[in-house]
């Protein structure tokens, strides 16, 4: 049960971009459509479980003095791991979010859990809350982005819906602190509900 | 928890976990490396497969460097059947809205542009993304243009391109690489006019 709870209270309760506000240059960035938000959202989630598993397990054996640099490198080489083998694998992608992968390194989410959750807890419960914090940042950026993409090129997961012009603001930075901020009113009042 | 911090553990830890991301990624390095150099060139040879006419040989391995106005470029000699047929220049501006614009241009011997591909641009996405021949027919105005007889300059600049409407910055750029790529293929074909 509360195993459930690790999970869960990264998607809700805890939600990294809109009830932490964590991590808003990538959410910003990449969240022109869908699936950008997505590939974003999934890149980081990767990084958080296994940052977060790697760092419990050598959390005790890391003098506490220098625990940030040993975490920093640990989630460095995880990012650098997604990096190349989106570069081998996914090239356009890759061409997409350009910049923002490598930028994961500095997303405050994933060393946020890293110092909070993982090296105080044990490896099993520190890779459900990666998990969870993951799939909280993917679910809102898929969302933010959905948003954009059907009201800034009209078109949902790229494929064309409403014929025509749409609102071009959407697309571009603007349109991002607008939508994120409405819909970050929704979700809380949803939360609250 | 954390341990008591002193000098020979605080260098041991840091030094093992940089051990052990340095042989992971080494590993991931190894493994990745050819997909990645396969996905690099078959954006280079798409890109030259839509700008340079009928060809039968390897342009990506023919290609030579190039430089014009200080900057240096690539080079790929299209030939079919031992005769040139085109030249493809991969140039570089950073006049951009948003930055660096990587366009291929393909040439044909005697100059006229033939076709462009865009490599890679950051321009602002519904505007200044229209030099992207997905976006916008914007790009291809210039084909079957010799730059010799076309001016190649946006009208506002007194040259003879109709640039995207409220994007004039990228559409000076784009002018501004196609300039510049057919520097680049004037120095080429003295160069292959004197092997010859």
């Amino acid at each position: 049960m509360s195993r459930l709870k690790t999970l869960v209270n990264g998607i809700i309760k805890g939600n990294p971009t809109f009830v932490l506000v964590l991590g808003m240059c990538p959410t910003l960035g990449t969240s022109t459509s869908a699936i950008n938000g997505m590939s974003m959202g999934l890149a980081t989630t990767f990084v958080l479980m296994l940052s977060n598993l790697v760092i419990s397990l050598v959390a005790g054996l890391v003098p506490s003095k220098v625990r940030i640099p040993a975490f920093v490198v640990v989630i460095a080489v995880f990012v650098t791991v997604v990096q190349l083998v989106m570069q081998a694998y996914v090239p356009a992608l890759y061409q997409t979010l350009g910049l923002f992968i490598p930028l994961i390194v500095v997303n405050c989410i994933v060393l946020g859990r890293a110092e909070a959750f993982a090296s105080k807890n044990n490896p099993f419960d520190s890779f459900l809350d990666g998990l969870g914090s993951g799939l909280g940042f993917t679910l809102s950026l898929t969302v933010l982005g959905t948003v954009r993409e059907l009201l800034g090129s009209g078109s949902l997961f790229g494929i064309k819906i409403i014929p025509g012009d749409a609102i071009l603001v959407f697309i571009l930075a603007p349109g991002a602190f607008i939508a994120l901020g409405y819909l970050m009113v929704l979700f809380n009042k949803l939360k609250k509900a | 928890m954390a341990r008591e911090s002193n000098f020979k553990n605080m260098f041991l830890c840091l030094l093992i976990i940089c051990f052990g991301g340095s042989a992971l990624l080494g590993g991931v390095y190894l493994i990745t490396y050819e997909p990645i150099v396969a996905a690099q060139a078959a954006r280079v040879n798409q890109a030259l497969g839509g700008v340079l006419p009928q060809f039968d040989n390897m342009p990506a391995e023919e290609a030579y460097q190039v430089e014009a106005d200080g900057k240096k470029m690539t080079v790929y000699p299209g030939t079919l059947n031992g005769e040139l047929t085109g030249v493809a220049v991969e140039a570089t501006t950073t006049k951009g809205f948003g930055g660096q614009i990587k366009v291929m241009v393909g040439f044909l011997p005697d100059g006229t542009i033939n076709n462009t591909a865009i490599i890679s641009h950051t321009e602002t996405p519904g505007l200044g993304d229209k030099i992207d021949p997905r976006k916008s027919n914007f790009s291809l105005q210039f084909n079957q243009k010799n730059p010799e007889s076309f001016r190649l300059a946006v009208k506002k600049d007194g040259g003879q391109v109709d640039a995207i409407t409220a994007a004039t910055i990228s559409s000076r750029a784009f002018c501004d690489v196609l300039v510049l790529a057919y520097k680049a293929f004037r120095q080429s074909i003295q160069k292959e006019g004197g092997d010859q």
